[in-house]
């Protein structure tokens, strides 16, 4: 049985100007120990997938209007508050962008890194506050004996991170949920964290579901991608699949505008036109006003997920014809 | 070689730290910029890259002469705009503009687009009232926007669409050299590519100098000619980008250069990544010698005992006296 198991997540929000489907439509299984990577845009409804999981969308205006996610046998999305919070923090954690905005700044690291323990664990304060030591040893983290009292602000943002990573995981979670963790890193710092996080899933055999919009941070480390655009999953396959030969037209247009792949000074690939309104209905597949492979059904018919090959699934209609 | 647009000689911007509540006094100097060397040619695109904290955007805003040198100068055509007074500064401010990282704060929500590209061709007289609308609509055009939307609020445009705003608004006084810190930084890769494109056609057809600032080694070595790498306030290597980036030289180069992920699963897989220990120092305690020796695996005693010069090496200058042997 998967460790985690989505199926046909369904979560928009309902506001005064329509009801936007940031989610329209998700499933996807994960394994004890892997690393799904979710890249799309800004938009696409990679965050807020995960934030469903873990019961952070705000109700009202937000609202899960179907699906299941079955976390080792447990409906996340039906399942009690009381049950929500004895899994949050304890057996699924998450690791935000901004470290700055999620750390408290008003609490010292030491007070903030033994909390999930004091609520979880009950064990006593000298116990945890020992834990928390060897967790910020374990990110690597000098001198933690003295740093364990300071507070926010007097860390740097790559050590804040740090921090973040070693609260997340001072419970040892089964799975890590990181929404772009390093996107407000410098590359430097981003390579430490992206080294952190492997070593320690390494040691701790947790699952990782990693949030991105950065291809090059998901090529080395999920063994899984999948590519989302406007709610829904469009793409998905095994890590070197999907960089070798991405099918979905959205994921070959993605990768044809970075530019690490193109050659030096020549033109770049863009995407014509802005992604769709999603309070708007959508007739067909939702990229077909941008993809220069449409043809006329495509704007009619809506596309399915379908499986090329065991490990690579798309949508898209002229794909799954063979005519490209 | 011709003469160049844009030279920076031994530019310096420190601030003071200042401490007591009453009777302050000044503890100490942050060396945000710390000497730095540069000539930009016309038409000429240069990267400027570092890490955060490295003085890149320091620098930037000292050019604009949006911060106080503390010494060196900036000459702009042969001008020096740091030792000039302020009505010449604001003569030779329409030739030197600048493009911001953020286009949602570096907008005005309660101005039009309209009004927000007018405003310095009224303010620089740089046309008649009357042809106005006609300029703002050429501006729009030439930045990939509808005319038919000037009318519009900023919040009615997407991040991308903003950049191309705030593009056309350093544009409309044709100026001779575009400063950009970091304009692609806060847009999604799609997006990111547009403006990309926008701005090295821009400066192809209108024989613009671009100061190309960002920390993603990629797009810079994609856009620019030269590249100039700071650490600490200081350039440690300037050369052609492509050389620099593919082949760099300096100790520190050749760790940000490692640090940038490829999207490539199988190359990203098998090789090795230099990671750097712990963070920059801090500009406020500089350390001895060359700035990068803490965190150098190449750092011997010498490197401690004084600051390294940028000295040519080849095809590019470098800042580092193990560069020759390394």
């Amino acid at each position: 049985m998967p460790l985690l198991s989505v199926q046909d997540l369904r979560t928009h929000f309902h506001t005064r100007h329509g009801v936007y489907r940031a989610v329209d439509g998700v499933s996807f299984e994960l394994e004890r120990g892997e690393t799904l990577g979710i890249v799309g845009e800004s938009g696409s409804g990679k965050s807020v997938t995960c934030y469903s999981l873990m019961g952070l969308v705000p109700q009202p205006p937000g609202r899960i209007e179907g699906g299941s996610a079955l976390f080792d046998g447990i409906d996340l999305l039906r399942c009690s508050p009381a049950e929500v919070r004895a899994i949050r923090g304890k057996r699924i954690a998450m690791i935000f962008q901004d470290p700055m905005t999620s750390l408290n700044p008003y609490l010292r690291i030491s007070e903030q890194l033994i909390e999930p323990l004091l609520i979880h664990e009950k064990t006593s304060r000298r116990d945890a506050v020992a834990r928390a030591l060897d967790a910020l040893n374990a990110v690597g983290i000098n001198d933690a004996s003295k740093r364990i009292h300071s507070y926010p602000h007097e860390f740097s943002g790559g050590m804040r991170q740090r921090v973040m990573i070693a609260m997340a995981l001072i419970t040892r979670p089964e799975l890590l949920i990181a929404d772009e963790p390093t996107t407000a890193l410098d590359v430097t710092v981003q390579a430490q964290i992206l080294e952190l996080i492997k070593e320690l899933q390494r040691e701790s055999g947790m699952a990782v579901i990693f949030i991105t919009h950065d291809l090059g941070v998901i090529s080395g480390l999920c063994d899984h991608v999948q590519v989302m655009y406007a709610g829904r999953i469009v793409e998905t396959a095994t890590t070197r699949s999907l960089f070798y030969e991405p099918r979905h037209p959205y994921t070959r247009a993605l990768q044809r505008s970075i530019p690490a792949l193109q050659p030096k000074g020549g033109e770049l690939y863009t995407i014509p036109g802005l992604p769709p309104d999603l309070s708007k209905p959508l007739s067909g597949c939702a990229f077909a006003p941008r993809c220069e492979l449409a043809a006329a059904r495509c704007r009619q018919e809506s596309p399915r997920l379908v499986p090329l090959h065991p490990d690579h699934t798309q949508a898209c209609l002229r794909v799954q014809a063979g005519e490209i | 070689m011709p003469d160049p647009i844009l030279e920076l000689n031994d530019i310096r911007t420190h601030f003071p730290v200042h401490e007591g509540f009453l009777f302050k006094r000044q503890t100490g100097t942050v060396r945000a910029v710390d000497g730095v060397t540069l000539k930009v040619q016309t038409g000429e695109v240069l990267g400027l890259v570092g890490e955060s904290g490295c003085g890149k955007s320091t620098l930037a805003r000292t050019i604009m002469q949006l911060l106080p040198v503390t010494s060196g100068s900036v000459i702009l055509e042969g001008k020096n705009l740091t030792a000039g007074t302020t009505a010449e500064i604001r003569a030779v401010r329409r030739d030197l503009q600048m493009v911001f990282q953020d286009p949602f704060a570096s907008l005005n929500p309660r101005l039009t687009v309209f009004a927000a590209l007018a405003e310095p061709l009224l303010v620089h007289r740089m046309c008649p009232r009357a042809e106005i609308t006609t300029r703002v609509a050429q501006l729009m055009t030439l930045v990939g926007l509808a005319p038919r939307d000037m009318r519009k609020y900023p919040h009615e445009f997407s991040g991308g669409q903003r950049q191309r705003i705030a593009i056309a608004r350093a544009l409309a006084l044709n100026p001779k050299v575009i400063i950009a810190d970091e304009p692609v930084s806060a847009l999604d890769v799609s997006i990111q590519a547009q403006i990309l494109n926008l701005l090295s056609q821009l400066t192809r057809q209108m024989h613009l100098s671009l100061v190309f600032i960002a920390h993603d080694l990629s797009v810079v070595k994609h856009i620019s000619d030269r590249v100039a790498v700071m650490y600490l306030g200081k350039i440690v290597e300037l050369g052609a980008a492509v050389e620099v980036i593919e082949r760099p030289r300096h100790p520190y180069t050749r760790a940000l250069v490692s640090a940038i992920p490829t999207p490539n699963p199988d190359i990203e897989r098998t090789r090795q990544r230099l990671v750097l220990a712990g963070d920059p120092p801090s500009p406020l305690n500089p350390p001895a010698g060359c700035a990068f020796h803490p965190r150098c695996p190449h750092a011997q005693e010498r490197c401690r005992a004084a600051v390294p010069p940028l000295t040519v090496l080849g095809d590019r200058e470098v800042a580092c006296i193990r560069a020759g042997e390394l």
